[in-house]
């Protein structure tokens, strides 16, 4: 019987989530990694049992874990467990945690500064891993996201990692941190093209490269940040939170920024603002409808100081026209007093029949919806912070 | 012989209950015993200095005899009290935040 799996990253550690397919009874494992950040977790598409984790602390920084077994077990890949961790010689066999600008004379120039708060300019300096995103294709090859902003890759399962350095070349100097640091935190693969990647970046924008990460071109043509931008029309410095894609239609994209939830019909190279009736443009996530590719979630939040819900509701809005007519759900989400938020990364879909839609809160509830959005139920209520959810459909 | 007590979050990453203890070839300072750390347990590498420059984590310190050793040059000499392995050197992470 199928069944699904949900990964949560928390403020404190993992949880895996299962169900069977009818999503009412829950097993919950974990926490994981406990005590640490769990910014992010995704399994391949290549082989569900294939997990990375990414395990960080402002203390002892970045650590890359991988489950080979479904989140039943964890190990560093550059040191498989029962391994000695060295070669005969004395060598480190991996060094999976190990995140290192390119800075070679061949790819890495030029190397920029980025833009501080205030403008000033500000060495890139690596902080932790916020996005992981397997390849379609490839259970060994993954894409990190990271912090200050830049993609990385593995193609060896998360041991060794290298920078795609030509994304930080594309006006990285005008680049600037959003509130939460200057994270690379969206990575979209294109499954028609294998070498057309979309990542986003707080705050420069998105950007787009159609020859595998060789070279780039922002795409943030449409965008309007009259109060983050000196040009509210600038080329990159837009702060966007999120974008998503339906697979069946890759050249179509939607968009939650910092304030307006935006729509693209022609892969990136142009946006038009879809923020219609919401009660708020502003938010973190967007999503698809599994099956239904104009079918579209966000979590409205009343503003960019005030990161909680209008009138201390919790609302999930869900368009079936792709944009500017927007219903709220709320049945089973709380309806007064509700303060939370939920993060970019912390909503998903399954792709059951019918689509199951997931989020997670600040507060540490994870809520699950079995109808596309109709009615909402706790799956856990009282985790550490979450910070992403991820869901697996297993066969 | 060296004793290294390490936190216990590094503890559970290196897999190691309680105190490490390194045979460090030449003097012992906290390079070297660094490095003696890092070659036995290459998954610490970037979590106590940074990969490339060495340079001890912001929230990283290092005590040793009741000491803050933690701004002391990377090649000075630590006490003859860890260098005999009588009292250990202490990786502890910085009080801040809970």
């Amino acid at each position: 019987m199928s069944g699904v799996r949900v990964l949560v990253g928390t403020r404190k550690g993992a949880f895996v989530l299962t169900s069977d397919g009818m999503r009412q009874r829950w097993d919950v494992s974990g926490p994981h990694f406990a005590g640490w950040e769990i910014y992010h977790l995704k399994g391949s598409p290549a082989d569900p049992n294939r997990l990375y984790a990414s395990q960080t602390s402002g203390w002892f920084g970045q650590v890359i874990q991988r489950s080979d077994d479904g989140g039943k077990t964890w190990h560093q890949p550059g040191t498989p467990p029962g391994e000695p961790t060295t070669t005969p010689d004395g060598m480190p066999k991996g060094e999976s945690n190990k995140f290192v600008y390119d800075t070679s004379p061949e790819t890495g120039k030029p190397l920029t500064t980025h833009q501080w708060y205030d403008g000033t300019p500000h060495p890139w300096e690596f902080k932790r891993v916020w996005h992981l995103e397997p390849s379609l294709t490839d259970p060994e090859t993954v894409y990190a996201g990271v912090e200050d902003a830049a993609l990385f890759r593995s193609s060896d399962g998360g041991q060794t990692w290298q920078e795609l350095p030509a994304l930080r070349g594309v006006k990285g100097h005008l680049w600037q941190p959003g509130a939460g640091g200057m994270c690379l935190h969206t990575i979209v693969l294109d499954p028609s093209n294998p070498k057309r990647i979309f990542i986003a970046i707080s705050a420069a924008g998105v950007f787009r490269t159609d020859d595998a990460g060789k070279t780039w071109r922002p795409m943030n043509r449409g965008l309007k940040s009259q109060y983050e931008l000196p040009d509210p029309d600038a080329e990159v410095g837009h702060c966007v939170h999120r974008i998503a894609m339906h697979r069946s239609r890759p050249n179509v994209l939607f968009m939650q920024k910092h304030w307006d939830v935006m729509r693209s019909d022609d892969a990136g190279e142009s946006w038009q603002e879809v923020s219609g009736n919401l009660p708020t443009d502003f938010g973190f996530p967007i999503d698809v409808h599994a099956h239904e590719p104009d079918t579209i979630y966000v979590v409205p939040i009343k503003s960019d100081s005030e990161h909680y819900p209008p009138e201390g509701k919790l609302r999930v809005y869900r368009s079936r026209t792709g944009g500017n007519e927007w219903e709220a759900l709320t049945k089973g989400l709380p309806q007064r007093d509700c303060y939370v938020n939920v993060l970019r990364d912390a909503m998903a879909v399954d792709s059951l029949d019918s689509c199951g839609v997931y989020i997670g809160t600040t507060g540490g509830q994870v809520y699950a919806s079995a109808d596309a959005g109709d009615s909402w139920a706790p799956i856990v209520r009282d985790l550490p912070a979450v910070l992403s959810v991820e869901v697996q459909t297993l066969p | 012989m060296i004793r290294i007590v390490l936190p216990a979050h590094l503890r559970t990453l290196a897999h190691v209950d309680g105190e490490v203890k390194l045979d460090v070839e030449g003097q012992a300072t906290q390079r070297s015993v660094l490095d003696a750390l890092e070659a036995r347990y290459p998954m610490l590498r970037g979590t106590i200095r940074d990969h490339v420059t060495q340079q001890r984590r912001a929230f990283v310190r290092f005590f040793a005899c009741e000491q803050d050793l933690s701004h002391e040059p990377p090649d000075a000499p630590l006490p003859d009290a860890v260098a005999t392995g009588a009292e250990p050197f202490l990786v502890v992470g910085a009080m801040a935040g809970g």
